[in-house]
């Protein structure tokens, strides 16, 4: 039951406990600003205004900025409730419209195949009534933790609101964006206005690393950056991780990497040195920071694996699968059959590259399912039967014991196929 | 006394006093008001009508859903006064209209205290007699 991004307790700075009488800070609005917030441009836009200088309050906005993107979490009508879905409902009624280009988080289901994927109708049912009311103002219904792989590709320095946690991590680390973590209504809220209140890691000062982490061991596949993330998330929380000794890394494994970390800490930023663009850039290490050297990744292996060895489900694509996994993954499936069910989750134009390419008919003909819109963590698996899931995602598989109440493996991609092929998930991955 | 505004309002009730942060989602029970987290100060207390008063917010973003749905059950608290507001409450009062001010310093007031607040001005008095 949650909507931010995903499944964390928020963490927001609350620099101490309870300071009493912090110095009052007045968010400075412009005359158009101030006649929004007066409700002169309708109900809709009014309450987003409040949220965003609210929040511009909190946390000491001095002004509010122009946003190229917006990324909404609170899809899933799983996290939502109904709550949610009544809030969304009568903010859509209001009569309000997104003033930049929006994208969705995954939702709980399927948008079109939700049926023969076994989604009950109830659910179903609420899941479109929330997509309605996205549409309403509107989002396009395309749902999807990677708006980045999907057209919403921010550049250097350009200023977002964005929701999802691991989006997030990708954004301001690998593309040099600035957002802050945003909840799913504050996104909304920046959505309609345009804009969000500057603050945290809009501004230059707050995307210093105060970790310095050197990486000592081999980082071989998307599971070793996701190992070293869970290690790396818990160590550091949601400060700034700067590594130093990772040499090179694909486009999958810094969204497993920056995944790992904002689930498991809430790291919102991460830099690499000679990989990452304000790393290339410039000196982003701060003048006081900690030294963690990581020298192997077993006890993040063991940390995000159960004993299950019979597996139910091979859940693949958290982050949504790029189209370069679900080509390995084909690679790895051609020819062959699962035993276990199979999905791979990804944004649905990322599925119809792979219909167009002739991937998803040798996945489909192994048995497996390109899912889109949703994933492993807002579907409700454990009304389709599910008990044990094997995951290449380190975020998956942190969540997925508490919020879907299964049995997680964790291993590299391989390791997942064989574990789909025979039905068990075996070390020798 | 001078505070902050996160949500506008002019309210009047007796004030609830936490000395703890407060979470929401799966802290108070959204049907009845009542606060269900154990080993809080207000546990098995009802803040539905009350101004509520503590440091700070807590726990999941949910939360903010939760007060929604609290006050569309009826049994919101009629205004928050806390602290240090942060962003889980500040947008729970906001979307679910809520009265709300924040950097006051809340050890000056006592539940039970009928508290007064209008825009950014509250009043306590210690009796009904505001």
């Amino acid at each position: 039951m949650l909507f931010d991004d995903d499944l964390s307790v928020a963490q927001h700075p609350l620099e101490s406990v309870f300071p009493i009488y912090q110095k009052v800070s007045a968010v400075e609005l412009t005359n158009e600003e101030k006649s929004i917030l007066d409700g002169k441009q309708g109900p809709a836009r009014q309450k987003a205004m409040e949220i965003v200088v609210a929040l511009g309050k909190i946390y000491g906005a001095e002004n509010l900025i122009p946003i190229v993107s917006a990324q909404i979490s609170g899809v899933s009508y799983k996290n939502l409730g109904d709550p949610g879905l009544e809030f969304l409902h009568e903010w859509a009624k209001q009569g309000g419209q997104v003033s930049v280009p929006t994208t969705l988080n995954p939702a709980g289901m399927d948008l079109e195949h939700w049926q023969e994927l076994g989604f009950k109708d109830d659910f179903a049912k609420k899941q479109l009534q929330v997509i309605d009311c996205f549409q309403q103002f509107q989002i396009p219904p395309i749902c999807s933790c990677t708006p980045y792989l999907i057209g919403n590709l921010p550049k250097l320095g350009d200023h977002l609101a964005w929701a999802e946690s691991s989006a997030i991590a990708f954004a301001n680390s690998v593309l040099g964006s600035r957002t802050n973590r945003e909840g799913g209504p504050s996104a909304l809220a920046a959505a309609l206005l345009g804009k969000t209140a500057n603050y945290g890691l809009h501004l230059d000062h707050a995307r210093l690393a105060s970790y310095l982490i050197l990486v000592q061991c081999p980082l071989q596949n998307e599971a070793d950056f996701g190992a070293l993330g869970y290690k790396v998330g818990k160590l550091v929380q949601n400060s700034i991780p700067y590594f130093r000794g990772i040499h090179h890394a694909t486009l999958p494994q810094l969204k497993a990497l920056g995944a790992a970390m904002a689930a498991v800490g809430s790291v919102a930023l991460f830099h690499i040195e000679g990989l990452t663009p304000e790393a290339s850039m410039k000196h982003t290490l701060a003048d006081h920071y900690q030294t963690i050297e990581i020298q192997d990744l077993q006890d993040g292996y063991q940390k995000l694996n159960s004993t299950a060895s019979d597996i139910d489900m091979v859940a693949i694509g958290c982050p949504h699968a790029s189209w370069e996994e679900i080509q390995h993954i084909a690679g790895l499936l051609m020819g062959k059959k699962v035993k276990a069910k199979f999905w791979i989750t990804t944004a649905a134009p990322t599925y119809y590259f792979a219909q167009r390419a002739g991937l998803a008919k040798i996945i489909e003909n192994a048995g497996a399912h390109i899912v889109s819109d949703t994933c492993m963590i807002v579907a409700p698996l454990q009304d389709l039967g599910i008990r044990s899931i094997a995951t290449n995602s380190a975020k998956a598989a942190y969540y997925a014991p508490s919020h879907c109440g299964v049995q997680v493996r964790y291993g590299n991609l391989r390791a997942c196929v064989d574990a789909a092929l025979s039905g068990r998930f075996t070390d020798a991955g | 006394m001078q505070g902050r505004v996160i949500k506008a309002g002019v309210v009047k009730g007796q004030a609830l006093v936490s000395s703890e942060p407060m979470g929401f989602l799966g802290m108070v029970d959204p049907d009845t008001g009542i606060v269900i987290e154990k080993n809080h100060p207000l546990s098995g207390e009802c803040i539905a009508g009350k101004i509520l008063i503590f440091p700070t917010g807590k726990g999941s973003t949910v939360g903010s859903y939760t007060l929604y749905r609290l006050k569309k059950n009826g049994k919101a608290p009629l205004a928050i006064i806390n602290q240090q507001s942060e962003a889980i409450v500040a947008v729970g009062a906001i979307i679910a209209e809520i009265p709300m001010l924040d950097q006051l310093d809340i050890t000056q007031f006592k539940t039970n205290d009928w508290v007064k607040i209008e825009q950014d001005q509250v009043t306590i008095c210690h009796e009904e007699s505001l």
